[in-house]
């Protein structure tokens, strides 16, 4: 296929460099440095899509991120959704097919929904459908839309996303003229300049026009530009690079696109500056007349883009439609192309003679409105009706036009920034008004839509930037060769009814001015409600062509000023940004790290089953052999530790060490009980309340020196434990002289439990006197075990005799090994976190994940003497109390004997009176299979519960009742025999 | 992402923090002098200014101490106090 | 005065249609929808269609002040109207009526809570809704299709479980599904494999779950109310409460003017002690940001709500075509309504842990809402100290609370007294500390 409207000569594009594409199934020739879009128009492709409700015939409508007309979809590696053809750069061998058009956009079955527009008017699915349900039409409505496909698989391997922190004194968003004049007056005076522009070349509307910058054409002013900024070491320049969104402290999100082979495919920059300058240029906005859609229909701005930038006529004979005279400088560069202008119609009165002093053959219609478009698929000729005198229906034959209804500042990241816009009359648009101490609004983002203000414009805010910082800019201005003042008479849309329902005020959604009057009349007259009611701007596109048409419809709906009907909220992002650049490269354990002890590895290797075990540890549930169920192993593990002897890592729990003079006054106040008459080398269990009076922790704290303790916590609570006490001293009691240090990680113990536990320590050589009376259970000692510098600690999360000898983490896998060596003539047993969850059930010990729910407390617990009442003040006694008086029922913890042995109750099951479907009085806080009792054993917290001791609750699961006789919570040597021995 | 004055790291990212809620009342060294509703509200009522909160945060992955700030709710921006 | 008149029923019941019949109903929607008068409007090309509620000039007393045209105080207008034949009645709102978070939330409706308390309230706002589309004449596009929680740790489970049995006494379901069966039900569920960072363990589907559409939930109660004679005042900011001599709510003051009522009901999610502080009320909320942001659009790829505790974030999509996506909430007070990149990274992080194939979609939009939550987390509807005054407060996931909050706060502004649903919900469960803790056994501090 010929690339039949390609010019001869001029354009940005490589001609020496032809390019192969496949778009819908046909293969097409194109050129570097075109766009998807102008490489379709070159091929003389006009119907290229079909849209979102009607599935109308679409074309290109625009040249850059505002087009609402063609969305593609591109297969192969490089696939992804949704894309707008104009920001697509043209590469060897991309394949495309149009989003929507089934099975093409030629020959569309959906095209039906044309025919059925009359009953489906904005909302109408709102009034309709109800019956018999929602879910009996919500499939097909589900499948009509959405666009493209989801992909199915991730990236290729070997695709990156990165992100990168900056940090700069100035940021400017676009290097168009504004914006490579702000950078550049800034970066002279030595700010530290970051630039970034979206597009792949600098130089924003310049690329598109025959301008002159400095006595040169506008491209090379911004070639040579960028050439200087790439000399400065105090600048960053980006091109791809789309700054997306506006945070709190002046952070900015920049999103960069690489075409390249190697490095990431997107990388987003978190961008914090001081100041930064909003140089983003305009958009040109369409005008709404019956038809505007019709493929062919386009922006002037982008006809000149495709004539200037892409060397491509978007057709042979031309039809100009404007309100303003920004559009001579395109009928200009039309001629010179050597298309041929059928018409210009001006919806402004008087206006042919400044237009004929300029183009002297070309037919003028001032006064008239487009009142419709010839042509399906394509354009064949427009209508116009000019007002002046009576009403004149004329029709010109063309296959293109051109339309220019004004222009639209991008202030989408001065509106992101909470700052004010407001209706300017004049230039016929919202301007950004109000004052920021970091942003700055420069060219024709402000406004200044001429060539030469702009530059100047730019320079300004560059200066004003590094003033505000305090530097002396002396900007150094370039002469320009375009400095027409604009002008501009707005023409909203008809008047007449006839023909609204086709005029377009939202072409990507589909929404008509009749679609706005509706909503209007229907009482949702607030601009948020018509957007939403008509879904007008919330597409792809974000309406940038079409969103002040739709104001204005409202405005002259309501009879309101366009100025008082308002805006809606900008919001992030500027333009739609893959979830994998916001991503970078924070995936698995860079999102949820995981801690390791030294025996990690070890227990990976045995093939210990593993899991996540509070606090991010890796632990080990159970150790299977070959065979073995859950139940089989941790059954076997347990047997070991009540009957010989077993070993665990007990690393992870958290270890404080508490020091000062009012050490023992701290933990007096952190924990219900006292320890500060603790004596050296002894130790207690404690439990932490919150002033709200819930429990947060509990733990055995030993007394190492005069003022010295060290804390034991569990381990999902270490951190919040820490927190705690940290802010308590840091805000309530700064005057204490005590510190608290984390050293959870500077102790690594393993634990050795179970009756033969002190032969193995004692086997292990140890300077320490192990025996019962030299070293009683809630003691520890410091010593030498296995050779390593240890503190060996009487403490029992088991019920058994037990020892946990703690060493420095590199001293831990030797020690381990030298354990299990020791042990293995007695049978040692490594055990997981299960086997332990089944002994210390069976010993009613505390688990605060598992028995404490909601205001649970220490009286409830059983602990009431935990809570002495001759001592004073700690943390949540008041509350404890407090609650307490209200009176009301309290959920007591106590043991379960289900009727059936065998039956192991499921952990969180409640229990209701007589087992009837009603509000609980408990629930199973625990449920374990014990080998060792022989049976099933369960705590709950029943209401009154100890009072119920001796008659039976009811376990409801699901339909079923499970009876079970209520019990003391402990299941295996109440007296503590075993672990004091 | 709140950049947060430390007053030993100086202004650090907001990852660095952990928030600790809004600045209440110093802890009465003799909770029983207070009624019961006096001590309810200790506990549950924080200041919920549409403007400046005075609040806390910890430098957890950082010099590991609590910082104390005066934030806009509405704009986020730190206010620096008399005492600077 | 004002409730005597109202139901001859006993309190709470408000199942049927109350003292507004059936009839009456009809009558009050100015205009069926339907596919008949819809066709019927094509004719006329769509002219025939009067405005969906009209206004009123603003009066200087009603019996009711809503104060708040969102979600909750919408839906607590219409039942003051249809179950208390309260019609004296006006809404006031700053901005635009369905504007606030009823505007700006993730749509999901559920009832998988964990507190004998909770649930029954819950399980009748899902109800509610299911039936509110004919109720309303106003289609919410209900679509009731179940979400899928995706367990990654054990004690998730656990705490699933206990949520499953717990709600089961009530009349909600859950039922646990292998990994096997969960990829089969969200085929985009790529991530979470034996070997990633947080295998999936298995799925959890509470299949009462649904999404609706928000604007309709908001626009369909204020046609209906309005119907039934209420009046909705948009643009009309309350700047303070009017106290009289005895220190009782009278009235509120707006930038329009004054206005007396009997009784004030708050529903302004975030701003209530804005109005209560200066009132001198101090109430046990703060407010913060929760936001959510959404994909462009693309054909169908999640047909369930999907919840991931474990990562934190969760996700549905819309009938357009949107993934519609929620995390965290900001942890610092704000009254902000955009989003904070720290959080909103997050988010996207956990999201793409699970749907790794998503790293190519693309962000459409994002915003933020602020929300109140009270110490413990539950909502408040209550009368206060202030006689005359009464708030509906707290709500995060208020937004599957809309039908059911609405009919107990109007149950409480006629009666006086708190719906059987919310007894436990009132300001007095702090006078002794007894919180409701959803959270189970998390503690912050």
């Amino acid at each position: 296929m010929v690339e039949s409207f390609r010019l001869a000569t001029g354009g940005r594009i490589d001609r020496t460099r032809p390019l192969t594409f496949t778009f819908n199934g046909r293969t097409m020739r194109g050129s570097q440095g075109d766009t998807l879009a102008s490489a379709l128009l070159a091929n003389g492709v006009r119907l290229a899509g079909r849209s979102f409700k009607y599935h109308r015939p679409r074309g290109i409508i625009s040249s850059g991120i505002e087009e609402p007309g063609v969305f593609v979809e591109r297969l192969g590696a490089d696939a992804s959704a949704n894309e707008p053809a104009t920001m697509i750069p043209l590469v060897d061998g991309l394949a495309a097919r149009s989003v929507k058009g089934w099975p093409s956009p030629a020959f569309d079955l959906g095209g039906i929904n044309q025919v059925l527009r009359p009953i489906l008017p904005a909302g109408f699915y709102y009034k309709t459908l109800i019956w018999p349900s929602w879910m009996t039409f919500e499939p097909f409505i589900r499948q009509a839309a959405g666009l493209a496909h989801a992909p199915r698989t991730p990236p290729p391997p070997g695709t990156r996303f990165e992100t990168r922190h900056h940090h700069c004194d100035l940021l400017v968003a676009g290097a168009g003229p504004a914006g490579l004049m702000a950078a550049l007056t800034a970066a002279r005076c030595g700010l530290r300049v970051m630039i970034a522009d979206m597009n792949p070349e600098p130089g924003g509307r310049l690329l598109d026009r025959r301008l002159e910058v400095d006595g040169k054409p506008g491209p090379e002013w911004a070639v040579d530009t960028a050439a200087a900024f790439a000399g400065m070491t105090n600048v960053v320049h980006l091109q791809n690079a789309l700054v997306w969104a506006v945070r709190e402290h002046n952070l900015f999100m920049v999103r960069e696109q690489h075409s390249g082979t190697d490095g990431p495919l997107e990388r987003n920059w978190a961008v914090r500056t001081r100041q930064a300058v909003i140089a983003t240029g305009a958009i040109e906005r369409m005008l709404v007349f019956p038809d505007n859609d019709r493929p062919g229909v386009m922006l002037a701005s982008a006809v000149q883009a495709y004539i200037n930038r892409y060397a491509v006529g978007p057709g042979r004979r031309a039809v100009v439609v404007t309100n303003n005279d920004g559009t001579a400088d395109v009928a200009h560069d039309m001629l010179r192309a050597g298309i041929d202008i059928a018409a210009i119609v001006d919806t402004r009165a008087n206006t042919a003679e400044r237009w004929r002093s300029r183009f002297p053959d070309v037919r003028v219609l001032d006064a008239a409105e487009p009142s419709g478009v010839v042509g399906r698929t394509r354009v064949r000729a427009i209508r116009a009706i000019t007002r002046s005198g009576r009403n004149r229906a004329v029709t010109v034959s063309c296959d293109f036009v051109a339309v220019s209804g004004g222009w639209n500042p991008s202030v989408q990241l001065w509106s992101q920034a909470r700052l004010p816009l407001r209706f300017d009359h004049p230039a016929a648009t919202f301007l950004p008004s109000g004052r920021s101490g970091s942003l700055l609004c420069a060219g024709s983002a402000a406004g200044r839509c001429d060539l030469a203000s702009a530059i100047a414009d730019g320079a300004a805010a560059g200066t004003e930037a590094a003033a505000r910082l305090g530097y002396e800019a002396r900007p150094d201005l370039p002469a320009a060769s375009d400095s027409a003042p604009f002008r501009i008479e707005a023409w909203w849309h008809p008047d007449a009814a006839g023909g609204s329902g086709r005029a377009f005020v939202d072409i990507m959604n589909d929404v008509t001015l009749a679609d706005i009057r509706l909503a209007v009349r229907e009482g949702y007259r607030a601009i948020e409600h018509v957007k939403r009611y008509t879904t007008a701007g919330m597409g792809l596109d974000q309406g940038r062509t079409g969103n002040v048409n739709v104001i204005a419809a409202v405005a002259t709906e309501t009879g309101q000023d366009i100025g008082d009907v308002g805006v809606t909220t900008f919001r992030a992002p500027v333009a739609p940004v893959s979830f994998g650049a916001i991503q970078g490269d924070r995936k698995g354990s860079a999102v949820l790290p995981y801690r390791h002890t030294p025996l990690t590895r070890w227990t990976i290797e045995q093939g210990a089953v593993m899991y996540e075990a509070g606090a991010r540890w890796r632990r080990p549930g159970y150790f299977p052999r070959s065979g073995e169920t859950m139940v089989q192993a941790v059954d076997r593990e347990a047997r070991a530790v009540r009957t010989g002897v077993g070993v665990y890592d007990g690393s992870p729990l958290g270890t404080f060490a508490i020091k000062g003079p009012d050490a023992g006054r701290l933990l007096d106040m952190v924990y219900t009980n006292r320890f500060s008459g603790l004596g050296e080398g002894a130790g207690r269990y404690g439990l932490m309340l919150t002033d709200d009076g819930r429990i947060l922790d509990d733990g055995v704290s030993f007394r190492t020196g005069p003022h010295a303790f060290l804390m034991s916590t569990s381990t999902a609570n270490a951190e919040t434990v820490y927190r705690h006490i940290r802010k308590f001293l840091a805000f309530d009691r700064p005057e204490w002289s005590v510190r608290i240090t984390d050293i959870t990680c500077q102790h690594m113990n393993a634990t050795v439990c179970g009756p033969r536990a002190r032969e193995v320590v004692a086997a292990l050589e140890t300077d320490i006197d192990l025996s019962r009376d030299a070293f009683p259970f809630m003691t520890f000692r410091d010593g030498t075990v296995a050779g390593h510098p240890a503190r060996v600690a009487r403490v029992s999360f088991t019920g058994e005799l037990s020892f946990e000898i703690n060493v420095r983490p590199r001293n831990l896998r030797n020690l381990w090994d030298r354990i299990l060596e020791a042990g293995a003539p007695f049978g040692i047993t490594p055990i997981g976190s299960e086997t332990n969850h089944v002994l210390r059930v069976e010993k009613g010990f505390l688990s605060t994940a598992h028995e404490v729910d909601g205001t649970t407390d220490p009286i409830d617990l059983g602990m009431a003497w935990i809570l002495p009442a001759a001592k004073g003040d700690f943390i949540g006694k008041r509350s404890v109390f407090l609650r307490r008086a209200s009176g009301r029922p309290r959920r007591e913890l106590v043991g379960l004997h289900t009727e059936d042995p065998e039956r192991v109750l499921p952990e969180g099951a409640p229990i209701t009176e007589n087992g009837r479907r009603q509000a609980s009085v408990g629930f199973v806080t625990a449920s374990v299979w014990s080998g060792t009792c022989g049976r099933s054993i369960a705590l709950a917290l029943i209401e009154n519960g100890r009072a119920r001791k001796g008659s039976d609750a009811h376990v409801r699961i699901g339909g079923e009742i499970v009876r079970a006789r209520i019990v003391e919570p402990c299941f295996y040597d109440p007296s503590g025999t075993a672990l004091r021995g | 992402m709140l950049v947060i004055p430390c007053p030993f790291c100086g202004p650090r990212d907001e990852r660095e923090f952990v928030y600790g809620g809004p600045t209440s009342a110093r802890r009465p060294h003799d909770p029983t002098a207070l009624s019961d509703s006096q001590w309810v509200e200790f506990l549950t009522v924080p200041d919920n200014p549409l403007g400046p909160v005075r609040e806390r945060w910890w430098h957890a992955r950082g010099c590991g101490d609590w910082v104390e700030i005066l934030r806009d709710t509405r704009t986020h921006e730190i206010l620096r106090d008399r005492d600077g | 005065m004002l409730l005597v008149l109202t139901t001859g029923r006993k309190n709470g019941d408000d199942r049927g249609i109350g003292v507004t019949t059936r009839r009456t109903m009809r009558k009050s929607i100015r205009q069926r929808y339907s596919l008949a008068t819809l066709a019927l409007g094509a004719v006329g090309g769509h002219k025939r269609w009067r405005p969906a509620w009209q206004s009123r000039p603003l009066s200087n007393r009603y019996d009711i002040v809503i104060v708040g045209a969102g979600g909750h105080g919408l839906a607590t207008a219409y039942y003051l109207a249809k179950n208390h034949g309260c019609r004296n009645v006006a809404v006031v709102e700053r901005g635009w009526l369905g504007g606030g978070n009823v505007a700006r939330n993730t749509l999901t409706i559920r009832s998988n809570y964990l507190r004998d308390e909770s649930i029954p309230f819950y399980v009748r706002s899902v109800s509610l809704y299911e039936r509110l589309s004919r109720e309303l004449n106003f289609n919410l596009m209900h679509s009731r299709r179940g979400m899928i929680d995706v367990i990654q740790t054990w004690p998730r489970l656990r705490e699933i479980r206990r949520r499953q049995l717990a709600m089961d006494l009530h009349g909600s379901a859950y039922k646990q599904i292998g990994v096997k069966e969960l990829r089969r039900r969200i085929p985009a569920l790529t991530g979470g494999g034996p070997d990633s960072r947080l295998p999936i363990l298995a799925g959890m589907v509470h299949t009462d779950a649904a999404v609706n559409r928000h604007d309709a939930v908001a626009w369909g109660y204020a046609r209906a109310a309005n119907g039934l004679g209420v009046e909705i005042h948009e643009n009309t900011e309350v700047t303070a409460l009017i106290t009289n001599e005895s220190g009782a709510v009278c009235g509120v003051r707006t930038h329009r003017g004054p206005i007396a009522a009997k009784k004030v009901g708050l529903a302004v999610s975030g701003h209530t002690t804005t109005l209560t502080g200066p009132a001198g009320l101090r109430l046990p909320l703060r407010s913060f940001n929760l936001a959510a942001f959404v994909s462009e659009p693309m054909k169908p790829v999640v047909d369930v709500v999907v919840n991931c505790p474990d990562l934190g974030v969760y996700l549905s999509q819309s009938d357009k075509g949107e993934l519609v996506i929620g995390g965290a909430p900001d942890p610092g007070q704000s009254f902000r309504r955009d989003v904070k990149q720290t959080v909103f990274e997050d988010a996207v992080c956990a999201m793409l842990e699970l749907f790794p194939t998503f790293q190519r979609v693309k962000l459409l939009r994002q915003w933020g809402g602020h929300l109140d939550i009270a110490h413990d987390a539950s909502p408040i509807l209550s009368a206060t100290p202030l006689t005359g005054l009464f708030v509906s407060a707290g709500w995060w996931g208020g937004y599957k609370a809309i039908p059911a909050g609405g009919l107990a706060f109007a149950h409480l502004l006629a009666t006086g007294t708190p719906h059987p649903l919310m007894e436990a919900f009132t300001l007095d469960r702090f006078r002794h500390l007894d919180f409701i803790l959803e959270s189970g056994t998390t503690v912050v501090v």
